[in-house]
């Protein structure tokens, strides 16, 4: 099998994600598309690993995983936050510093 | 009396440091500063007190020159008892500025020269203080009036002892301040106003000069020491003295309205009548001739300096005079005369060390009679409801008895009869103008001319002024209406005699008109006083002999005098002034110096501030105001992007991205 494919697969999983991110409203599945786009970088890291035969990608993509487990529990927390005080999840409603 | 003031020196509270003073000669003249100080101290109270001094303050007003006057004497009494060389003191009274290695010492100068000036400015300011009781009694404002010609007196007084051109030039701006002051002193009316603006400025053009010179000194001697600056003259070289000298000549011209600057002393009328007696006549606008006196070093120098300083006397001389025979206004031909006579000055210390003790003797004398003149005349403006136009007087010999007879001895003197004061100064100036230095060719013909000629033209119209005034046909109404006078209506006139207070200072004045020039000139005393300041001067031969000046004098002055009796005596005058020739409607305007001043000076200046102003703003203003608006119109431009979309943010993050890959894809390939 052509390892190029999981890179297609990769770029596809990373435009889906950036699409959800800019185009969705909807603080959850927004970061539903962050997440995406995590893996769609991981998928990279370990194929580009397999491709040199070297562990280095393979090991950054660990770290990754770490980060964002880091970065869910960050993010849910703020997005609970913000719909405990604003009754809304939308990304849209959260403009106070804007004028 | 000497005793006495060195026992009140001791009581009194003193402003020096006595480890600082130089004890250079003892007694009154240690404390010459209380010369300065006590006028000095009079505007100070009287400014501070404010309404609260107005019951008292002509009092205290009066009581401190009259204070100068009594410490000058007592310095008098104590320098006639020393000899010729002693004289001289400088009382150190420490430092004043210091500059890395250039230091200005505070320090007053008593010597004959600055005591005799010392003496006529706080004994005719003492008499002008005691006239302006009873001239300013109605004015609700006396007080402050007092109040500035203490400030006067104070200023003249450090401008005549300052012993450094910078002190000097301190003097010189504070009487330049107070003049100011005084001649706006009812600016409530604007041309008052205009006139003390003029004068101010005029002087300025003059400061500019005396400024310039006090540079040019430090930088050539770094010191601005008078005695230490004209010793050393002479080793700067002629160019640089001649610098010099023409700069200070600038000063003296601004200050005592020499041509080509003389246009604001005329205006200058529009202050009371003291104040043109005290200021504008008899000391402040005498302080050119002082400063080119008290540089003689300097022109001793600077031969081509010395010659234009009697070419502008003879210029200055020959306008005022001109002038001065075509003015209706009382004191506006007092001030003509006035320029006049210190072109004669002017004249006189232009002619070099033979000249510098005529020109301040005729400055002394002249002190006397002009602000007897100028006293007489605000005598007849009390007693005439301030009218000042001559042709409206007329006759006024048997309402004014003692404004008659004072101003009648002011008018001998200043036209040089003998053996009236004008007489033994002005005399002893013609005959100098004619006398040959080295080398001279043609100068002293045209100078001694000129000289001869203003005596002429001075006698005519100084005859005109009082024949116009008090004799004559009256010309003003005394409620049976004006004889001769076709329909127009003058005010009903009440011709009276001024107080006594007016009065005693006149006739004190007159008495010195008639008798200061005789007493002074017994023996060339005033010559020999003067020495030590002015050095001996050898004897020149004049081109002419003595006799036939003296004749030529004479002569000239019975014609204009006789002219001016023949016109304005003998027969009546007009009250609607004829139209006159073409000299005489050019003189009424002051020969054009208005109109030149403004063609030439004031309209360019005009237009080059106008276009500087606009040059500002849209040069400058504009490069600042420009960047400005182009920050606020750029970020108001930013600022749309400014969304509050979280999504639209990572949109600009994504496009971001790609463009910088796209950068370093194209970059790498």
């Amino acid at each position: 099998m052509n390892l190029s494919n999981y890179l297609v697969l990769s770029v596809l999983l990373f435009s889906i994600g950036a699409t959800t991110v800019l185009v969705r409203r909807n603080a959850i599945i927004v970061f539903m598309g962050v997440e995406l786009m995590l893996n769609a970088a991981n998928l990279a890291f370990v194929t580009f690993a397999r491709m040199h035969g070297d562990l280095t990608g393979q090991v950054v993509a660990f770290f990754v995983m770490v980060v964002a487990a880091a970065e869910v529990v960050v993010g849910l927390a703020i997005i609970v936050a913000i719909y405990r005080t604003r009754r809304s999840a939308s990304v849209d409603d959260v403009n106070l510093l804007k004028s | 009396m000497t005793n006495a003031l060195g026992g009140l020196a001791a009581v009194l509270p003193t402003a020096v440091d006595p480890a600082m003073a130089v004890t250079s000669a003892g007694g009154a003249i240690d404390v010459a500063w209380l010369l300065v100080a006590l006028p000095a101290l009079g505007a100070a109270v009287l400014l501070l007190a404010g309404r609260r001094s107005d019951r008292w303050g002509h009092l205290l007003g009066v009581a401190m020159p009259v204070a100068s006057f009594v410490v000058a004497a007592a310095i008098w009494v104590q320098m006639l008892g020393l000899s010729g060389a002693e004289r001289v003191a400088e009382l150190d009274l420490g430092t004043w500025l210091s500059a890395g290695t250039f230091t200005v010492d505070l320090g007053v100068r008593v010597d004959p020269l600055s005591m005799t000036f010392v003496l006529l400015v706080t004994f005719v300011g003492s008499l002008i203080h005691v006239y302006s009781i009873a001239y300013m009694e109605h004015d609700p404002n006396r007080r402050r009036f007092f109040a500035y010609l203490n400030l006067f007196v104070a200023a003249m007084l450090l401008l005549v002892l300052a012993d450094s051109y910078v002190l000097l030039f301190v003097g010189w701006e504070g009487v330049g301040l107070a003049s100011y002051l005084l001649i706006g002193f009812w600016e409530h009316e604007r041309p008052n106003a205009v006139a003390a603006k003029k004068a101010f400025v005029t002087n300025r053009v003059g400061d500019l000069g005396l400024l310039t010179a006090i540079m040019a000194m430090g930088l050539l001697f770094g010191t601005t020491d008078i005695g230490l600056v004209n010793r050393g003259a002479e080793s700067a070289g002629e160019g640089w003295a001649t610098v010099l000298g023409l700069l200070l000549l600038l000063a003296a011209c601004g200050k005592s309205a020499q041509f080509p600057l003389q246009a604001w002393l005329g205006d200058a009328m529009a202050g009371p009548t003291p104040v043109s007696a005290l200021i504008h006549a008899a000391t402040m606008v005498t302080a050119g001739v002082y400063l080119v006196v008290r540089s003689g070093g300097i022109y001793d120098a600077a031969p081509t300096a010395l010659l234009v300083v009697s070419i502008v006397g003879a210029i200055t001389l020959l306008y005022g005079a001109i002038v001065g025979c075509a003015k209706d206004d009382i004191k506006k031909t007092l001030a003509a005369s006035t320029m006049s006579q210190i072109g004669y000055m002017m004249l006189a210390a232009g002619l070099g060390p033979i000249g510098y003790a005529f020109a301040i003797f005729h400055l002394l004398t002249h002190g006397f009679f002009k602000a007897g003149l100028f006293l007489g005349a605000g005598s007849v403006m009390h007693g005439m409801n301030d009218q000042v136009d001559m042709r409206r007087f007329g006759g006024l010999a048997t309402s004014m008895k003692v404004t008659w007879v004072t101003m009648a001895l002011g008018w001998l003197a200043i036209i040089g009869v003998p053996p009236f004061s004008g007489f033994w100064s002005k005399d002893k100036i013609v005959e100098s103008a004619y006398a040959v230095a080295d080398g001279q060719g043609w100068q002293p013909w045209v100078l001694g001319t000129v000289a001869l000629v203003g005596v002429g033209i001075t006698a005519f119209y100084m005859s005109r002024l009082f024949f116009m005034t008090f004799h004559g046909t009256r010309r003003w109404d005394d409620g049976h209406g004006v004889p001769g006078d076709a329909g127009e209506t003058a005010d009903v006139q009440h011709p009276h005699e001024s107080p006594a207070l007016m009065t005693w200072p006149m006739i004190l004045l007159a008495v010195g008109s008639a008798v200061l020039g005789g007493a002074l000139a017994v023996g060339g005393a005033f010559t020999t006083w003067l020495e030590p300041v002015t050095g001996h001067a050898e004897h020149h031969e004049p081109v002419l002999p003595v006799p036939v000046i003296m004749t030529a004098t004479f002569v000239l002055l019975l014609a204009g005098a006789f002219l001016a009796w023949r016109q304005y005596a003998a027969a009546p005058v007009a009250v609607v002034p004829p139209r006159g020739s073409l000299l005489t409607r050019a003189a009424r305007r002051d020969l054009f110096q208005d109109t030149v001043n403004e063609a030439l000076l004031m309209r360019p200046g005009q237009y080059l501030t106008r276009s500087l102003v606009f040059g500002d703003r849209t040069v400058v203003d504009g490069a600042v105001t420009g960047v400005a608006a182009g920050t606020a119109g750029s970020g108001e431009l930013l600022r749309r992007l400014q969304t509050g979309f979280v999504r639209s943010y990572a949109l600009q993050m994504v496009v971001g991205i790609v463009a910088l890959v796209a950068v370093v894809l194209a970059v790498r390939i």
